[in-house]
């Protein structure tokens, strides 16, 4: 297995907070990898950093070996980099099917029919005439996976894909993600919903501050003293029982 | 030539402090309310219409009349505000408020002729024409005073912004319109109230623009709505630090290129203006773009 | 779904029917009312459309509010100016001179955008006026330019009978074709990703959009054409002025217009222009102090603002669709009435329109409901 995507030691700081510091992750080509840790701990700062959308103060992000720290959003976009966003951005005054056009290199119809393809598999092809600011925040969160799909990258990072959304659409998102991930995509998810993260992921990474504090397979994370630390606080007493998520 | 060129330093500076306050009501609008007054320089105009009926026909100094034109400028604010721009919402915000503060201005700007007439008007007192002699310097009283009054309002507003109760709900409404009014600021009359402040501290501005111009007419709007965009973008949309030292900074240059060649004082400011955009798109002391617009 | 295709059919060939009616009519405007007062009202009304409809280009669908089209505007007069008397033309020829005045205003934009467009949409306006009041400036100080005088255009001997004529279908052939223009940007791409940028820049950007090539390209097209009928208008009016080629209220009408009429649609800012500019024009002509109109004019902004915010024509549409909609059952216009087959997710057939979720498949704890 190769690593498809690698930071090391990235830094980056907002004013006086060190939102990443010394941040080192690898994801491996064709796995399900996991990002969890509290909140501010800087799961999208590193996504920021990783797609463009922030600038690295220091440390470097690798592509398949490649260097692509610090490339603007459209480039990353190009290389193979999806990303979705914590508060689903979609283009409100657009159809769906337009918003699924942006990422096409056309708008002919080879490229409307994938993209009605993508709009079936994520089940809301029946609005695909509609202005997407009609849709409600579940449909707009498939959306924005459809339109990241279409565009075919070879990694997919997906920021809290099952916030905000009821049971059984969680677990339509967690099939479709094993799905693609049975056709050969990697994904990097950040998530807080933690049944759905040891569930659905190879290998997971635990920030705590801006850095790594574990990774490895969800069931050895899971039970790492260091990892209830960050979440619970300190001191925590010793043989407690880690329990089902956080 | 030396001479020259410190007089054009000082005079720069000090009609800097009248732009100053000018200018600081539009950038407090920009900030808390994200609208780009497009009405500032008519109502500057206006604030120095009143200033001059005070004083023609009551006989009222220009420094005692502002205890009138201030507190009237603030109701007018308020109630644009309140009347026009409240009502407005959707995705062409901006367009609209533009549109809206514009279409404000002609109508002032009418009215204006039609009381006033076009010719030219100009607002004096003992003390605008005399000057004290320091250092070998021209020093007027009128800008003394004025940049007095500057540095007075610009600490004034200051504290009012964050010291008060009030000052903090125009702060938290600044940064964030939605978590103020879910800790319970009534944002709307936040807003009213700002714009009335941002109006009302027009009227000083007005008042000295009146006196320093050398003649004002109705039409004189134009060219001032200009300029004062151009300082507060210079200074940062939404910082009254900036507004203060952009206006100084950039009158002083047009003072310095006036003194080389008049024809070219003018654009000099807009150049300016490109200039530093390009360089720094956020303004001397501007915020990073963290609004989403 | 045979009704509705046959219906979008008829209304899309509604649509046609009645632009060919408009096209018509106003090519025969000028021989149904040969009055050169009419056609004047028509001249400048047409350059206006023009006008209006190469501002929406750029900032109806990009959402960039420009106040500086006025740059085009004059520096396409000014072109066709100081070319008319640096080359000796005279006669006809001058209008041979119309497309270097659009290559003028396109070689502006160039420059001016790749400035302008960095920055966020407020700073961009008032970088807009920024420039404008440079030009302004720069008409005024150059000795090229005429300075305050301004230039004069060469003398045509027409006759007065008929002398707007040409003027007029110049006008109305600029007219179409930026209209033209319009309606492809919008089909095509380009205007896919101008309104992508209109909706989420960054996250357009982040999509693979340029989003500095796709702006730059419209603010061209937009300047090209608004340099166009700068030059026509100072050829038909035979002299240009800093402060009538370089006119603030120039902007702000056109931006009025394209408002009125809806922005970011296409019929908006010709419908827009068609009500706006006779009305400018009267009340110019009859109110020569000037001061009731402008107050006219502010009052007429305001009550479009506030009352009518999205223009006439999305309005219009909403009032129609209420219309053409009552009693039916709330389904997104144009979608099927059931889910296609869905190949790859299972849930498909069991999803009903309009339903959100399936049922759980398994009799789990109560899905969890967790709306916006």
């Amino acid at each position: 297995m190769s690593v498809l995507l690698r930071t090391e030691g990235v830094h980056k700081s907002y004013g006086g907070v060190q939102a990443l510091d010394a941040c080192t992750v690898q994801i491996e080509e064709g796995e399900v990898a996991g990002l969890i840790g509290p909140n501010g701990s800087g799961k999208t700062t590193l996504f920021n950093v990783i797609t463009g959308y922030a600038k690295a103060d220091a440390g470097e992000v690798y592509l398949s070996g490649r260097k692509i720290t610090n490339t603007a959003p459209d480039k990353v976009f190009a290389l193979g980099i999806g990303r979705t966003f914590q508060l689903t951005r979609i283009f409100p005054s657009l159809t769906v099917m337009e918003n699924m056009l942006v990422p096409c290199r056309s708008t002919r119809a080879a490229d409307r029919k994938r993209a009605m393809e993508q709009l079936e598999f994520v089940g809301i092809a029946g609005y695909h005439a509609a202005p997407a600011g009609s849709l409600s925040y579940g449909q707009r969160k498939l959306l924005e996976l459809a339109y990241v799909l279409v565009a075919d990258p070879a990694i997919i990072l997906l920021d809290e894909p099952a916030g905000g959304v009821n049971l059984s659409l969680v677990n339509n998102i967690a099939d479709r993600i094993r799905e693609l991930n049975a056709a050969g995509k990697t994904f990097l998810i950040v998530e807080h919903n933690m049944e759905f993260v040891m569930g659905l992921c190879d290998q997971v990474t635990v920030l705590d501050s801006g850095t790594v504090v574990a990774a490895g397979p969800p069931d050895v994370v899971r039970t790492d003293r260091r990892v209830l630390d960050a979440y619970l606080g300190e001191d925590i007493v010793d043989d407690a029982d880690p329990g089902e998520g956080a | 030539m030396a001479t020259q060129i410190y007089q054009a330093i000082v005079d720069g500076i000090l009609v800097g402090g009248v732009y100053a306050l000018m200018a600081v009501g539009l950038t407090l609008i920009f900030g808390v309310l994200d609208i780009i007054n497009i009405a500032q320089g008519i109502l500057v105009v206006l604030g120095a219409y009143l200033s001059y009926s005070l004083s023609v026909q009551l006989h009222i100094g220009l420094f005692l009349g502002l205890l009138i034109t201030v507190p009237a400028m603030f109701v007018l604010g308020v109630a644009i505000q309140v009347a026009f721009i409240r009502p407005l919402r959707g995705q062409e915000r901006t367009a609209m408020t533009l549109l809206v503060t514009y279409a404000v201005a002609l109508i002032i700007e009418g009215v204006l002729y039609r009381v006033y007439g076009p010719d030219d008007r100009e607002l004096s007192a003992s003390y605008v024409t005399s000057s004290v002699h320091v250092l070998g310097f021209y020093l007027p009283y009128i800008y003394l005073l004025g940049f007095g009054l500057a540095v007075v309002l610009v600490v004034a507003l200051y504290l009012l912004l964050y010291r008060t109760r009030f000052g903090r709900s125009v702060r938290a409404t600044m940064q964030d319109r939605t978590a103020a009014r879910l800790v319970g600021i009534d944002t709307s009359r936040v807003a009213a109230l700002t714009f009335g402040v941002g109006v009302g501290v027009t009227a000083v501005g007005g008042m000295m623009f009146g006196a320093t111009n050398g003649g004002f007419n109705p039409n004189s709007g134009y060219d001032l709505i200009s300029r004062l965009l151009a300082i507060i973008i210079l200074g940062g949309l939404g910082s009254i630090g900036g507004a203060l030292v952009a206006s100084v900074f950039m009158l002083t240059v047009v003072s310095l290129v006036d003194v080389w060649s008049p024809n070219w004082a003018n654009a000099v400011f807009y150049a300016a203006l490109v200039l530093v955009l390009v360089i720094r798109p956020t303004g001397f002391l501007g915020r990073q773009a963290v609004r989403a617009e | 779904m045979k009704g509705g295709a046959s219906r979008a059919r008829l209304a899309a060939g509604a649509r046609w029917s009645a632009l060919a009616v408009l096209v018509a009519a106003a090519l025969l405007f000028p021989v149904v009312f040969p009055d050169p007062v009419l056609t004047n009202y028509g001249v400048f009304t047409l350059i206006f459309v023009t006008a209006a409809s190469a501002w929406n280009v750029f900032s109806g669908f990009s959402g960039y509010i420009s106040l500086g089209q006025a740059v085009f505007f004059g520096s396409g007069a000014y072109a066709v100016g100081i070319a008319a008397r640096d080359w000796q033309v005279s006669g006809v020829a001058v209008f041979a001179l119309l497309p270097l005045a659009a290559l003028v205003g396109a070689a502006i934009a160039v420059p001016f955008g790749l400035v302008a467009l960095r920055v966020r949409r407020h700073t961009f306006i008032v970088v807009t006026i920024a420039v404008f009041f440079i030009f302004q400036l720069m008409a005024f100080n150059f000795s090229f330019t005429g300075g305050s005088s301004g230039l004069p255009a060469p003398f045509l001997s027409w006759q007065a009978a008929s002398y707007n004529n040409p003027f007029y279908y110049i006008a109305l052939a600029s007219a179409i074709g930026i209209i033209a223009v319009a309606w492809l940007i919008r089909r095509a791409r380009f205007g896919l990703q101008l309104r992508a940028i209109r909706d989420d820049e960054d996250r357009a950007r982040g999509l693979g959009v340029r989003a500095m090539r796709v702006k730059l390209a419209a603010f061209t097209v937009s300047a090209a054409a608004t340099g166009l009928v700068g030059g026509l208008w100072f050829l038909y009016l035979t002299q240009v002025e800093p402060q009538s080629g370089f006119d603030p209220l120039f902007d702000l009408s056109i931006v009025l217009m394209a408002f009125l009429g809806g922005l970011g649609t296409i019929a908006g800012p010709v419908l827009g222009a068609l009500i706006i500019e006779p009305g400018q024009l009267y009340l110019t002509i009859r109110f020569t102090n000037g001061y009731y109109g402008e107050i006219l004019l502010g009052a007429i902004f305001l009550a479009v603002v506030l009352f009518m915010p999205r223009g006439i024509i999305p309005t219009a549409g909403e009032w129609i669709r209420r219309l053409t909609t009552r009693g039916r059952s709330a389904l997104p216009v144009g979608a099927p009435q059931a889910p296609g087959p869905v190949p790859r997710g299972p849930e498909g057939p069991r999803r009903r329109p309009g339903a959100e979720d399936p049922p759980p498949e398994a009799s789990e704890a109560p899905a969890r409901e967790a709306r916006q």
